[in-house]
């Protein structure tokens, strides 16, 4: 069986929401398809909601990290939202930071952070130009 | 100290990474350890996991429930029969890799644990061995 995380396409943006305990493969898939589908769709911004995750590991953030970098140089921009606070401690200590990864506490957060992006008045950094 | 209970699982597959951290999992929760604390076990048994199968080219992992003064604690050993690991504290170092990871795995995991053990002879393979107490 081939699986997929699926990804959904609403208006400018691009909705994932990882359910399943995640293996390797099963990431990497993810971010081909990911990348794939901004081409296609010329999708602004990548939402990803991570809080069904009862873990991120180095791989993980390693993909979330390439998915963020990908999609900036495709034009879309990239939130990881949802992160739980256990995950999020570990994430800290495991020495990772995921720097690069714009996040937001929850789908609602992330994607308004978008919209204000898609509207122009954020840059790359999540800052508002003036 | 004595072990409660083990249990032993292969780990040959990205799957098997799977299985572990859910075997892991479902043994902490058992020995009470709190939500972070599970976290933080599982997340190191998923980095171990996966180096016991990509570099080690796969073996077992041994999951033990333990009990030292009235103090319960998790252990989980890692065992393969790959290359081995010829420079361990280069191999700890964040940072370091020989694939094509982000070099974190095996220090980060080390940060994870109450107590850390790495035993390898290039050629023969290696064993670490991570433990938390419950805190």
């Amino acid at each position: 069986m081939l699986e997929r995380i699926p990804i959904l396409k609403m208006g400018a943006y691009l909705l994932v929401t990882i359910q399943v305990d995640m293996h390797d493969q099963l990431a990497l898939t993810l971010q081909d398809d990911l990348t794939d589908r901004i081409v296609k769709t010329r999708a602004k911004g990548v939402l990803i909601d991570i809080s069904s995750l009862e873990l991120v590991d180095s791989f993980m953030g390693r993909m979330l990290g390439n998915i963020a970098a990908m999609s900036h140089i495709l034009d879309a921009e990239t939130v990881v939202v949802g992160m739980r606070p256990a995950v999020a401690i570990t994430l800290v200590e495991l020495g990772l930071s995921l720097k690069g990864v714009k996040t937001a506490l929850n789908v609602e957060k992330g994607m308004s952070l978008l919209e204000d992006r898609v509207r122009g008045r954020v840059d790359g950094n999540g800052r508002f130009e003036r | 100290m004595a072990v409660l209970n083990d249990e032993t699982l292969p780990l040959r597959s990205n799957e098997d990474v799977v299985r572990a951290r859910q075997a892991a999992r479902k043994c902490a929760i058992g020995l009470g350890f709190s939500l972070v604390e599970q976290t933080k076990i599982v997340t190191a048994a998923s980095e171990l996991a996966r180096n016991t199968v990509i570099h080690g080219g796969g073996g077992t992992l041994v999951i033990e429930s333990l009990n030292h003064d009235d103090r319960r604690g998790l252990r989980l050993k890692f065992e393969d029969q790959g290359p081995g690991i010829a420079n361990i504290d280069q191999a700890l170092r964040d940072g370091y890799t020989t694939g094509n990871g982000l070099g974190l795995g095996l220090g980060g995991s080390k940060r994870l644990a109450n107590e850390f053990e790495i035993q390898s002879e290039p050629g023969k393979g290696t064993r670490v061995v991570f433990t938390r107490w419950r805190g």
